[in-house]
């Protein structure tokens, strides 16, 4: 694996979505941006991997439940050298592997296929007590959006991580605030949020999730003595990184093109 | 057909801890004997049905064979996404289990009529749709969702089931040829064979040659096969507890058409709207002319009219 900091990781994923997005004229890029920073953390200083060994048996599993962010796990598993960075620019085109919505199809690296909201964390619950039965060490993590959480299957799952005390199970709520069409508070409110998960029996830690130190050290504590499943409510800034993308309901579904394109790469490379 | 499934899920379990049993909070003195001597094999995971078919996912890709059990449409309608997208696209070893397929719940009302769940599932790529009409038929397909790997689904009928081997061996991709004859089939699927095998007896009374099909699976079938399965009659009869639409009559249908060959036929099943009628399994299969008699009569029909 190629060593590089997670602030390193985040902002080359960023680069790399803002370049993918752009050629595969796809959507959802300030949803990758927003979580640049989670994802880098993951893959730079907490998960166990082997990019040379995808299936390592041992290995912790991510699932990315919100799947529309894929282009951010693409580009994190290219950076740190699951597949090579050129691939990733096919994504979204004829003919490639790389679909809009995370896929594991061919793509070396992926656990777990999503792109409907609300099943990454009932099959990272299945993954995490297969676990638990069989006595093995790794670890599950569960990226999620905000707006996902308006699934009942996300509160299925996260009754039954309780029940069954799955302690090596850890969800992230990437917590922009904004979803689809407005704001999250605007459309169904998820507040009292950590509240709601600590009712479902879950731990729960609050980050600023453009901190990576924080992150790293809250993803990497998280094998949870007590039992009870870790949810991290990672409070982020959709879009972050590039200013006219922040915060803006506009870049769930605009392409970066032309001069925005432009824009948007200038900013990223002058950080 | 639900004991002999449990009894033979518990003989595989027993030889491979892989072989886990999963239920939506449903299965009352079923299963106990499996939960008493396998309980690491064993989860009742609450009425969630999208999460019993996720949790069944994320085992399956762990290495386990799972069974995620429920009753009706629940196993199938309610987590028909977590179906397709976790368990079918991944290849899990995810074997949805129907017990109470048709009006098996005839009485419980439209909410427990499970009468569109051959067309769906006929319609998911990767999943194998078992529809057994004997308790033989229920054993093997058991064997074959846990041999064969990858997404199943199994269809049973809440009724004993015949205890009937045939003349054919029970075979993935092919029907099972219950009795020969040259005039007509009746190919029939899930617990209403015993239905085709009455009105079979009836019609062979009359001075017909009848053939009898054991339609055990729904996918997997190349046409050629169901033609084979349809001998040389003129006219196939197709009987399920479904609509007739998408489902066994379509296997038939399909299978006619694309090659080019067979039989003239006739779909018997669910041509109208919801039952909301209430009655039992049998009240039920006669209000939609589905028991021996209406299909005695209806070939007779067919048969002398031309």
């Amino acid at each position: 694996m190629q060593e590089m900091s997670a602030d390193e990781l985040a902002l080359r994923i960023r680069v790399d979505a803002v370049e993918m997005t752009h050629r595969g004229r796809s959507s959802h890029v300030g949803s990758v941006l927003g979580m640049a920073d989670i994802v880098a953390s993951l893959y730079a200083n907490v998960l166990r991997i082997r990019p040379e060994e995808p299936d390592w048996v041992a290995r912790d599993r991510l699932i990315l439940s919100k799947g529309h962010a894929g282009a951010g796990v693409y580009a994190a598993l290219a950076e740190v050298g699951f597949f090579g960075t050129e691939m990733l620019l096919q994504h979204c085109a004829d003919g490639s592997i790389l679909s809009g919505h995370v896929s594991h199809k061919g793509v070396p690296g992926v656990e777990f296929s999503t792109g409907s909201l609300g099943h990454g964390l009932g099959v990272a619950a299945g993954r995490a007590f297969a676990g638990q039965l069989s006595g093995a060490d790794y670890r599950v993590y569960c990226v999620m959006s905000d707006g996902e959480c308006d699934e009942g299957s996300v509160w299925e799952a996260a009754m039954f991580a309780s029940h069954h005390r799955l302690g090596c199970l850890v969800g992230v709520v990437d917590y922009n605030k904004i979803q689809s069409l407005a704001a999250v508070s605007d459309t169904l409110g998820l507040e009292p949020f950590a509240d709601k998960w600590r009712a479902f029996g879950w731990a729960v830690v609050e980050v600023d999730g453009h901190d990576t130190e924080a992150l790293s050290r809250a993803l990497d504590v998280a094998r949870n003595p007590t039992g009870q499943p870790t949810m991290i409510i990672a409070h982020t800034t959709k879009g972050k990184g590039v200013s006219f993308m922040e915060e803006a309901v506009l870049w769930h579904y605009r392409t970066p093109q032309g001069e925005e394109y432009e824009a948007a790469m200038a900013e990223l490379r002058g950080q | 057909m639900r004991d002999t499934f449990a009894a033979r899920l518990v003989e595989r379990a027993r030889d491979d801890e892989r072989v886990m049993f999963l239920t939506g909070d449903l299965g009352f003195g079923v299963f106990e004997e499996f939960q008493r001597e396998l309980p690491n094999q064993y989860l009742n995971v609450g009425v969630a049905e999208q999460n019993l078919i996720a949790v069944a996912t994320g085992l399956a890709l762990e290495g386990r064979i799972v069974f995620a059990y429920s009753i009706g449409n629940f196993p199938v309608l309610r987590p028909l996404e977590q179906i397709r997208n976790d368990a079918a696209y991944h290849g899990a070893n995810v074997n949805v289990v129907c017990v109470g397929g048709g009006f098996s719940y005839g009485p419980l009302g439209v909410s427990h009529h499970a009468t569109e769940d051959i067309a769906v599932m006929r319609a998911l790529p990767g999943v194998e749709a078992f529809t057994p009409g004997t308790l033989s038929d229920v054993r093997e397909s058991v064997d074959a969702l846990i041999d064969t790997g990858g997404t199943g689904y199994l269809r049973l009928d809440k009724s004993q089931g015949i205890d009937e081997v045939g003349a054919e061996p029970f075979q993935v991709g092919a029907w099972r040829v219950m009795s020969d004859g040259a005039d007509v089939a009746l190919v029939a699927c899930g617990g209403v064979l015993g239905e085709a095998q009455t009105a079979a007896k009836a019609l062979r009374a009359r001075g017909l040659s009848v053939r009898v099909v054991d339609a055990t699976q729904v996918t997997g079938l190349a046409a050629e096969a169901v033609i084979d399965a349809l001998g040389a009659v003129s006219l196939a009869v197709t009987m399920e507890e479904h609509v007739t639409r998408g489902g066994l009559a379509g296997v038939v249908a399909e299978a006619i058409a694309l090659s080019g060959s067979g039989p003239k036929m006739c779909a018997r099943g669910i041509q109208g709207g919801f039952m909301s009628a209430v009655g039992s399994q049998a009240y039920l299969r006669r209000l939609v002319g589905l028991d021996a008699h209406s299909v005695d009569e209806c070939v007779w029909e067919a048969v002398t009219s031309g």
